[in-house]
């Protein structure tokens, strides 16, 4: 059961690639990508047309009102270009067929690996970095269903799912143990979960954060690299308000897994709170995102600022699961690394 | 610190206010306007941000370098290892960052501006709660959404009553239903943020109140302890208490239970104990980790343990000591460090006189599994497989006269280093029952092992409290999320001339107003629109 669990993380990485593989294809030769508008050189004109359009329309789809319609995004080209469009919409389609092949096969990973340790896979970081960017995925799949309009954002977010999963499998990785004494308890379950689940939302509540800022500078005019990917993703009202919710959802989540922390070591190191570093870290983790919370709130703090509190809110996370575990000696050092 | 507040649309908040200090017109400045201006700038957002991420930046030090109260024996490293550097970052605060005055003034600050701002809007909140919805805007088609039911019989009591179904806070006026909802909101963030002074309160009332002591207990009757400071090896008492308010009671290890992986990894410990409160009969407990000892008035918790070797040393005149020792783990298969002391040995039976220079002392490391080839440097199991005692003898001046507080697990390098103390012989390999003879015929018996736990004894009455703004706090925040104010309204206006051809002549006119970023506003209000409409004889104009 353990090497099937291995082996599946393999198939599991190799779908996200795929994924991501398509959902690039379909960013470069759809017929507003840089490709499409390279070999139509004088609809040139017309394809930024197009593009502005789109994006006019989105923050009002998105603002009080209806929902964008399915295909929202691609299905607002011209008409004119109708057959390309729908063509590039089912090249999306199967990328997001495959994210979900994959997110099941990530599922698995899960499941054989818990089956075959006979208890939550949660135990060491390798594990929960599976979960966590399992939860990452699905939420990222629920948002698709619901908005169909933000599927460009694929590509980054199976980007990020390849690169965290080769990191557990090549980094993290340890073989199945039971759980020591200090993790065998009820509370376990309940904070390693919310800590999971939080993290998993908060590490995909940054993907629209930075395609916000991407999105922002494109609109103000940049053409250099990074803002060039601009032109395809949703409008930044959009993301801006995804990031927010993805935040505030996670938010309270993240202060249950505090809290059921704190609880959990009172019995098992006898104080509640001790900063330790991997709480230190979570105590500015929060604090960073209460304050993006607040941030957001206030209307006299311009949007990519708040945006941009929310990113090093996502940096101090990733200090927590990845350089807490590995450069510090704390009470939490369950990550079975050397 | 302001709570997240709702982007107003129509009118400007109190946050909004004093997030924008307008400056005062130029007068000559009064210590009063001063005062006033610091305040208004201390409870100003752009602030209270500033302070939060200030205390986010000044915790990360803590993680960075070793602190005092999570573990002083890490400090001590930095000290020797920084020789240096460490002066002028103890100096900072460097290794109390959570007791130092720039944390503390930190999140004073912070807590002021929080206090400094809800208090007005509590005040506000209270205000709003009890005032009536206000009355309509004149220009209803100006609000963000709008819509007009024709056809309807003008009676506002049933839309009233549907408004009221659906909780809305609702008033009728002359001609016009005024509804809201949504305080929920404000509510829920001002519990929150009172929870986080609650919080902060229940910390405090641990500082002052609370107390712990570490120590290290080992098996049998003998080696009891009862519950006072002098018993800790190291303890801290909050400001308001003192030794007298411990509870007394006496605790001693019958039994330590530990069960280990065939790698080495531990599966479970359990410690049982002996618990004798003071006046009262004794009684047998256990605990263990994630299942403390708890107690009236204190609870016992489980940290780790050991082996303490059981030494008999036989003096040249004949007389025997037994000196049991604990001896610290230093890796997870419990290769464990310590020394034995036999300071008031070879005791000249005739005059009774002690021989400052023939004290004996032994240094060395015991190894709960030894290896079975290979130098004894590590142990290779934790379980007491084959447990071998590698100690190294010395004889002399031990140094515990001068009076100056020494380890109890490693010999005084110092006595050895001017020569005071000489080690005797070359070390030796000590199996359970082996004895050991030295150069001047003394013995040493290595008699067998008992286990040690570590324990931390605590009491902090803030727990409760801490828990209890934790748990409201979350409480809070949910609605302070995802509740969303919002106000709509109802007006009957005359319908034109012949616009109707039924009996029902009048015309609605409705509004809505989403107070707070809504997306999904526009569907509920038509959903309020349609409820509205009996029957549902609709011409709704749409302003967006």
């Amino acid at each position: 059961m353990a090497a099937l669990s291995d082996q599946l993380l393999v198939v599991a990485i190799l779908g996200y690639l795929l994924a991501m593989i398509i959902h690039a294809a379909e960013y470069a030769f759809g017929n507003r990508g840089l490709v499409g508008r390279a070999a139509t050189r004088p609809e040139r004109e017309l394809a930024l047309v197009g593009a502005g359009a789109a994006a006019g329309a989105t923050p009002d789809a998105a603002g009080p009102g209806a929902e964008p319609p399915a295909g929202g995004g691609v299905d607002g080209a011209p008409p004119a270009r109708r057959p390309a469009a729908s063509k590039t919409a089912l090249v999306g389609r199967v990328a997001v067929a495959l994210t979900v092949i994959a997110a099941a096969v990530h599922l698995a990973v899960l499941v054989t690996r818990g089956i075959a340790a006979e208890r939550m896979p949660w135990g060491n970081m390798y594990e929960y970095v599976l979960t966590a960017t399992f939860i990452g995925s699905v939420v990222w799949l629920g948002l698709l269903h619901r908005r169909p309009s933000i599927r460009h954002l694929g590509l980054f977010v199976t980007l990020t799912m390849v690169i965290l999963l080769a990191v557990a499998g090549l980094v993290l990785y340890v073989p199945i143990v039971p759980l020591m004494p200090a993790l065998n308890s009820y509370w376990f379950i309940v904070h390693v979960s919310a800590a999971a689940l939080a993290s998993g939302l908060l590490q995909l509540g940054a993907v629209p954060a930075v395609m916000y800022l991407i999105r922002h500078g494109y609109d103000q005019g940049k053409r250099s690299f990074p803002y060039t990917l601009g032109a395809r993703v949703p409008a930044a009202d959009t993301l801006e308000r995804l990031t927010f919710r993805l935040h505030a959802f996670a938010f309270p989540i993240w202060t249950f897994a505090v809290m059921a922390g704190a609880v959990w070591a009172e019995a098992a190191w006898g104080r509640y709170w001790g900063w330790d570093p991997k709480e230190t870290w979570a105590f500015v983790s929060w604090v960073v995102y209460a304050g993006y919370l607040h941030a957001r709130a206030t209307p006299s703090v311009r949007r990519p600022v708040t945006i941009w509190i929310a990113l090093v809110g996502c940096l101090t996370m990733q200090m927590n699961l990845y350089g807490v575990n590995i450069f510090f000696e704390g009470l939490h050092s369950y990550a079975g690394l050397d | 610190m302001p709570a997240p507040n709702e982007q107003t649309v129509a009118e400007p908040t109190v946050v909004e206010a004093a997030d924008t200090p307008g400056r005062p017109p130029r007068r000559t400045p009064s210590p009063l306007a001063l005062l006033r201006n610091s305040w208004r700038q201390l409870t100003s957002m752009r602030t209270a941000l500033i302070l939060l991420f200030l205390l986010a930046v000044a915790a990360v030090p803590g993680s960075l370098l070793p602190q005092r109260d999570v573990n002083i024996d890490d400090v001590d490293g930095f000290r020797r290892e920084h020789p240096d550097l460490f002066p002028i970052l103890d100096r900072l605060g460097g290794f109390d960052v959570y007791a130092s005055p720039w944390f503390a003034a930190i999140y004073l600050l912070l807590f002021t501006s929080l206090v400094g701002c809800i208090v007005p809007r509590l005040r506000d909140h209270v205000r709003a709660l009890r005032a009536v919805p206000p009355a309509a805007p004149r220009r209803l088609d100006r609000l963000p959404r709008h819509a007009v039911l024709s056809g309807h019989d003008g009676d506002l009591t049933a839309i009233a009553a549907m408004l009221r179904r659906r909780r809305w806070r609702v008033v009728v006026r002359d001609g016009e239903v005024a509804a809201e909802k949504g305080h929920l909101k404000e509510t829920g963030n001002l519990l929150f943020h009172l929870s986080l002074v609650g919080v902060l309160l229940g910390v405090a009332l641990g500082a002052s109140y609370g107390w712990h002591g570490n120590r290290l207990l080992i098996a049998g009757p003998d080696q009891a302890f009862c519950n006072t400071v002098q018993q800790f090896s190291e303890s801290k008492l909050g400001q308001r208490v003192d030794d007298g308010d411990l509870p007394r009671f006496c605790l001693e290890l019958t039994d330590f239970e530990a069960t280990f992986l065939p790698s080495g990894q531990p599966e479970s410990f359990r410690a049982r104990v002996r618990v004798e409160p003071w006046g009262r009969a004794a009684y047998p407990a256990s605990f263990s980790v994630n299942d403390p000892l708890r107690l009236d008035g204190a609870n016992v918790y489980l940290l780790g343990h050991g082996y303490a070797p059981v030494l008999r040393y036989t003096d040249r005149h004949g007389r025997s000591q037994v000196s049991v020792q604990a001896f610290l783990s230093v890796d997870g298969n419990l290769t464990s460090e310590g020394a034995a002391f036999f300071p008031d040995v070879n005791i000249d039976p005739a005059t009774g006189s002690r021989d400052p220079n023939l004290q004996v002392a032994f240094e060395g490391l015991y190894f709960p599994t030894t290896p079975e080839d290979g130098p004894a440097i590590r142990s290779v199991h934790p379980e007491e497989r084959a447990p071998g005692l590698f100690l190294r003898a010395y004889r002399g001046n031990l140094g515990l006269d001068a009076g100056i507080p020494g380890s109890v697990y490693a010999i005084d390098q110092r006595q050895v280093a001017n020569g005071r103390l000489k080690q005797v012989g070359d070390g030796k390999l000590l199996r359970p029952g082996e004895s050991w003879t030295l150069d001047d015929g003394t013995t040493l018996e290595f008699l067998g092992t008992r286990k040690y736990i570590t324990l931390t004894v605590r009491h902090d009455p803030g727990e409760p409290v801490v828990l209890a703004s934790a748990a409201l706090l979350l409480v809070g925040l949910m609605p302070a999320l995802f509740v969303r104010r919002r106000r709509v309204w109802f007006r009957v206006v005359p319908a034109p001339a012949g616009a109707s051809t039924t009996g029902r002549s009048s015309l609605v006119e409705v509004g809505g107003l989403p107070r707070t970023d809504y997306p999904g506003f526009a569907e509920e209000f038509d959903q309020l629109v349609a409820a509205a409409t009996v029957p549902p004889v609709l011409r709704k104009e749409e302003t967006n």
